[in-house]
């Protein structure tokens, strides 16, 4: 794996930290009066989704991680194991909880997610920002209610529970973003 | 090269701003009556300090030897012999150069307003810079502090007492992106506490503060003298704004046996830090020797003067081409 320079540094950069992939989110070159410079890296932990910050000396080097990204289908999950499949090659990867802990609530088959695999096995499941998903079960709807105040819960097919207006009855389809779990609109034909 | 990449990194907008602070800067220096000078940009000598890095470049005479010039990383060297000279009050905008500094906050190449005053002393300087901030960029008044009690408020570490051991460990317990097998010297470690936690402290005041009175051991070119509380100190000031560090000024050290040797000092210390030594500026020196009138001079980065007056977050936003679009 190639190796980084500090002043290669820049968000999203794949790189290795105590020997966890991480990503860059953001590097600030710093040179406080006129003394020695440094980096000052925030970054997110790829393995554990934390974000975290460190120092580096200016021109010191790190090793690249072999991390990238890559669009899966995901197919079912056996007990232990998140299956997805890349529709392209139909090459299968196994997940496991760690991996799908962001996504869990959002998974359903044959949709795609967005898969971070570090040397070749998933590290990390991201669901797309939105995502159209069933209600299974919610209060009656409210007939004529179509104002936006108030709402009620409701439980969508994948497990996932989020706050809904009145008037939404079971077996409608709703617009998610997944990224605050809250409503957006009936899912549109 | 995309289909947007020759655009200007600024606004044109930002550059009426820019092009309305380079005429109120000369407005401001005219009704005080400072002459505007300009120096030459590349220079045969180059500074000395250990980390500040001259780009390097070579004047070809036709048929002879390569002749290195250096770009000025300030034009304080040239200022000085002017000041020598009998020039008086002077002030410059001048273009100037550091290389290997690229990020969101420096240019490798970027504006400097500097200037010296022989008919104001150190406090009086200071004083100056906050007329200036004020006027110019609308900003509150400057709180004024020096360097020792800005580490008493903030980190309760008296600096007359602290050892190299004692600022590492204050450093390691309270930055926790630092790790724990970081390196530096007694400088170094004053330096990261300053700007991880002194200066996050000091820009939740909501308005400019001037530092005075740096450690002794970070003098660069300023007087070291013993202040009212019998430390001995530099007679140095920083001015910070925004959370950036804006300005850096001095009483003029006014003597040339001291100069020499810590340019010296610098340049063993350049090499012990696998640096090449770079020429001290001689006739600087000899300017000093032959008399340099007592004065203040201070360095004052316009670039980002203008990032604060304008609100914006990255310098090539008031730049009209930032250095990765030059």
């Amino acid at each position: 794996m190639a190796s980084y320079s500090t002043n290669e540094f820049k968000s999203g950069l794949k790189f290795m930290l105590d020997g966890d992939p991480c990503s860059i989110i953001e590097n600030e070159f710093v040179k406080p009066g006129k003394g020695q410079a440094f980096n000052r890296v925030k970054f997110r932990n790829l393995k554990t989704g934390r974000v975290n910050e460190r120092t580096f000396k200016s021109g010191d080097t790190v090793e690249g991680a072999d991390v990238i990204e890559i669009d899966l289908e995901y197919s079912y999950n056996d007990g232990e194991f998140w299956h997805f499949m890349d529709p392209n090659t139909f090459e299968q990867y196994a997940a496991d909880e760690n991996a799908i802990a962001e996504s869990k609530d959002w998974l359903k088959e044959q949709y795609t997610y967005t898969v971070t695999l570090w040397n070749g096995s998933p590290l990390l499941v991201s669901p797309p920002n939105f995502v159209n998903l069933a209600v299974v079960e919610t209060d009656p709807g409210v007939r004529g209610d179509t104002s936006s105040g108030g709402g009620k819960p409701a439980t969508l097919e994948t497990g996932a529970v989020v706050r809904v207006p009145l008037f939404i009855e079971i077996g409608e389809v709703l617009k998610v973003d997944t990224r605050t779990s809250t409503y957006v609109e009936r899912a549109k034909d | 090269m995309s289909g947007k990449d020759w655009q200007p990194s600024a606004t044109i907008e930002t550059l009426k701003r820019r092009a309305q602070l380079l005429a109120d800067v000369r407005r401001f220096f005219a009704e005080r009556e400072v002459m505007e000078v300009d120096t030459p940009v590349l220079s045969q000598a180059a500074p000395t300090a250990t980390y500040l890095d001259s780009f390097k470049t070579y004047y070809q005479p036709p048929g002879s030897q390569a002749l290195p010039y250096y770009l000025q990383t300030s034009p304080e060297f040239a200022m000085k012999r002017l000041l020598a000279a009998g020039s008086g009050d002077i002030y410059q905008i001048a273009r100037v150069f550091r290389n290997g500094e690229s990020g969101r906050l420096h240019n490798p190449e970027f504006t400097m307003l500097e200037w010296y005053r022989p008919a104001l002393d150190y406090y009086g300087l200071m004083q100056e810079v906050d007329d200036l901030l004020q006027q110019l960029a609308s900003l509150p008044a400057a709180v004024k502090m020096p360097y020792h009690l800005a580490f008493q408020q903030y980190l309760q570490i008296d600096i007359e007492q602290a050892d190299t051991a004692m600022l590492r460990q204050t450093a390691l317990t309270a930055i926790s992106h630092l790790p724990a097998d970081w390196q530096t010297d007694y400088n170094g470690w004053l330096e990261m506490l300053m700007s991880e936690l002194i200066e996050p402290e000091l820009s939740q005041l909501g308005r400019p503060v001037i530092i005075y009175d740096f450690p002794a051991s970070q003098a660069q070119l300023a007087k070291v003298y013993t202040n009212s509380e019998g430390i001995s100190v530099s007679a140095r000031f920083e001015v910070y704004a925004g959370g950036l560090e804006l300005a850096n000024g001095y009483d003029e050290c006014l003597d040339a046996a001291e100069l020499r040797s810590r340019f010296e000092a610098d340049n063993r210390h350049r090499i012990e830090q696998d640096k090449p030594p770079m020429p001290i500026d001689e006739r600087l020196l000899a300017a000093i020797e032959q008399g340099l009138p007592p004065c203040s001079g201070v360095a004052l980065g316009l670039d980002r003067l203008l990032l604060l007056m304008a609100d914006k977050t990255a310098l090539k936003n008031v730049l009209s081409f930032g250095f990765e679009h030059s």
